[in-house]
């Protein structure tokens, strides 16, 4: 294989003395969707917060490209073209569409003031793209619906050039209809090049969407299989039972 | 992603004539309250309350706690609380007094008025304002103890260390120059304050011109040419209403033939001169327009409002939020050392007291000036109309000679009603 673009090697944390992420490692290609699998509380979420630099891993190592990198915040995880689309969206409900996709990275005049005219035009652009119908520019985002907030928190990832995409729980608050627009715009992005890391505890989607599943129980990684060589029944009792496919279910 | 509701109606739809002008409905309510609240107390006096005299005091009052109101602002909308800015400005005024009493003029024998002396010690006591400011704010963003506490202790600290300072003496009398930042110790005069009112016309309308230039560029909707001529007409009149009437405030014949004599002259028969604007009341001005422009042009002060609507979400943006708290407290901090100097140079005296409870009247004014405690919602201008609201209350009271307990119960109860009218609207309005 290739270098991959993401690496993360046996990573752990532990919150309190629970080892949320104990011994963890993934890894992620250009152009492939991994599906992180996982009942609540299995770490997934903790062990990709690690790759975002929300949190800091206790011990372990990524590697970017093949090369280590140091992740230790937020800005870190930017400056390596990580995005994160949060479970819980991550934005501000006070502030406009505008101000929370440019948030931490505001356009700004010569001058160095904030440009909320030409932030608002360029993320009339993205959406235009992205959701045509969105049209609430000029209120803050707590006026809008869980869709439209969707959109928001998505056109923030996208709109910076992401390589590496990390998306938690995408499609949890939406209907039918506009998870079909996530899927298809997880097709495009990776149709261009990048890897996403799809966090969901919905064997289907990640049967539809992803190439590679690691399927995470008790902060342990349970296995990393292919997607073409397992049925969801393996998936389920990889997620349910933490048994690889093959393995006996008693022993 | 497509939303059901709301996009469906016509983006074109009928507006009312307040939508159509932009104006913040809860803005419009407040003013409405403080133009009622005057007109009231107008009548009961008998005139005395709209009097040029006693609107350019209600103006000089207000400047002190007004200034510390705009940095409450940014301290509540990011959740947090300070309960020390009264006692700060004492510890600021007490060090500006030292070194403008004594230190300059014996210790470093500048001698008694000096013309740097004011500079010298305005610049010391913004250093010392802001350095408290910035210590509390590291407590609360590095060392996480709650903004509550910290400023509680502080209220404490600062206002003993004031007191240990003077050893509880008044020092005065400030210097002459250091006193002009007072009120009416120093003002504009008639053809200045003119002057000013015609350089604040012609920036408000361009500023009008230029958003909506703006605007075009990026073809986003603009307001129709009335509603724009309307904002201006009325801002311009209210800036030449205002310097109107500090104009037609005359300096008293008394005070004017000393001042003739002090420079070895006489006053001509029948001359007369008018006060102008106050310093203090443009050096308010000053700090709202930069107040203002921080909040709505500046990171900084976009990361403000992102931090207070949604915490998780700007430390998730990468925006370094425990920094963000220092920042925020130093220029609390800087802007207690400012209205210090406005208060002390008022009095021309530090005293013992001063700026006691003043963290009450600052964190009201903010708050009646529709700063949300939840975090995320306040303006510049709202906690300027609070500030100028509470003290209309308490001087017009005073003047009619309601009871010093009855006016603070009255105060008090006001204070809570405009956050229940405040609560109301919000949930009206929905969820904004």
């Amino acid at each position: 294989m290739s270098t991959p673009l993401v690496d993360m090697r046996d990573i752990c944390i532990s919150f309190g003395g629970v080892h949320a992420v104990d011994h963890v490692s993934v890894d992620l290609q250009p152009g492939e969707v991994v599906g992180l699998l996982g009942h609540n509380g299995a770490g997934k979420s903790t062990l990709i917060k690690i790759l975002s630099g929300a949190y800091a891993a206790d011990s372990g190592e990524i590697y970017i490209n093949g090369e280590k990198a140091e992740i230790n915040n937020p800005r870190d995880a930017r400056a390596y073209n990580i995005e994160t689309i949060y479970q819980t969206l991550a934005l501000a409900d006070n502030l406009d569409a505008a101000s929370n996709l440019f948030l931490g990275r505001e356009l700004v005049t010569p001058l160095g003031f904030v440009d909320d005219d030409a932030m608002e035009a360029e993320t009339r652009k993205i959406m235009a793209r992205l959701n045509p119908n969105f049209r609430k520019f000029n209120v803050p985002v707590s006026a809008l619906s869980g869709g439209q907030r969707q959109s928001v928190a998505i056109a923030r990832a996208v709109y910076f050039n992401a390589k590496i995409l990390i998306m938690d729980e995408p499609t949890a608050a939406l209907g039918p209809h506009e998870t079909q627009m996530v899927s298809e715009l997880i097709k495009e992005l990776k149709s261009q090049g990048l890897g996403i890391f799809l966090i969901s505890h919905d064997v289907h989607d990640v049967m539809e969407l992803c190439d590679r599943a690691s399927v995470m129980k008790n902060g342990k990684l349970v296995g990393t299989v292919d997607i073409d060589d397992v049925t969801d029944d393996d998936l389920l009792s990889m997620i349910i039972l933490g048994k690889r496919p093959g393995e006996a279910a008693e022993g | 992603m497509a939303d059901t509701d709301a996009q469906l109606a016509p983006p074109t739809a009928r507006k009312n004539l307040l939508q159509t002008l932009e104006i913040d409905m809860r803005m419009l309510g407040m003013l409405a309250a403080f133009i009622i609240l005057c007109v009231g107390f107008n009548m009961v006096t008998g005139g005395r309350f709209l009097t040029p005299r006693n609107i350019f005091n209600l103006s000089i009052q207000t400047v002190s706690v007004a200034i510390m109101a705009t940095g409450m602002v940014f301290i509540i909308v990011t959740r947090h609380i300070d309960l020390s800015v009264g006692a700060v400005l004492a510890t600021c005024s007490a060090v500006m007094a030292m070194v403008q009493t004594s230190i300059l003029p014996d210790m470093l024998g500048l001698g008694l008025g000096h013309p740097l002396i004011p500079w010298i010690t305005i610049i010391v006591g913004m250093l010392v304002g802001t350095l408290i400011g910035a210590f509390h704010g590291f407590m609360i963003g590095y060392l996480m103890i709650p903004a509550f506490i910290v400023t509680l202790g502080g209220l404490l600290v600062w206002r003993n260390v004031a007191w240990y300072l003077t050893d509880g003496k008044t020092i005065g009398p400030l210097d002459t120059g250091f006193s002009k930042f007072g009120g009416i110790n120093g003002t504009l005069g008639e053809t200045g304050s003119w002057i000013v009112a015609a350089i604040a016309v012609v920036a408000t309308l361009y500023g009008i011109w230029a958003s909506r230039r703006n605007k075009i560029k990026h073809e986003m909707d603009v307001k129709p040419v009335w509603a724009e001529a309307v904002l201006a007409a009325v801002a311009s009149g209210a800036i030449i209403g205002f310097v109107a009437i500090v104009n037609a405030y005359e300096i008293p014949t008394r005070r004017l033939q000393r001042m003739f004599e002090r420079r070895g002259e006489v006053m001509p028969e029948g001359y007369t001169e008018a006060y102008g604007i106050p310093f203090s009341v443009l050096l308010l001005v000053a700090i709202v327009i930069i107040m203002t422009i921080i909040a709505k042009r500046t990171r900084f002060g976009r990361y403000i409002f992102a931090a207070g609507g949604n915490p998780d979400a700007a430390e998730l943006s990468g925006i370094n939020t425990r920094w963000l708290t220092v920042k925020i407290f130093g220029l609390m901090g800087l802007l207690c050392a400012i209205s210090a100097v406005v208060a002390s140079a008022r009095l021309t005296n530090h005293s013992n007291d001063i700026g006691t409870l003043d963290e009450l009247r600052v964190i009201a004014a903010a708050v009646i000036g529709g700063t949300a405690l939840s975090g995320g919602f306040g303006t510049i201008y709202g906690a300027i109309l609070g500030a100028l609201v509470m003290q209309s209350l308490q001087s017009g009271m005073a003047m009619v000679g309601v009871d010093a307990p009855m006016q603070n119960i009255v105060v008090g109860s006001v204070l809570v009603l405009a956050v229940l009218i405040d609560t109301i609207y919000r949930k009206r309005a929905g969820a904004t």
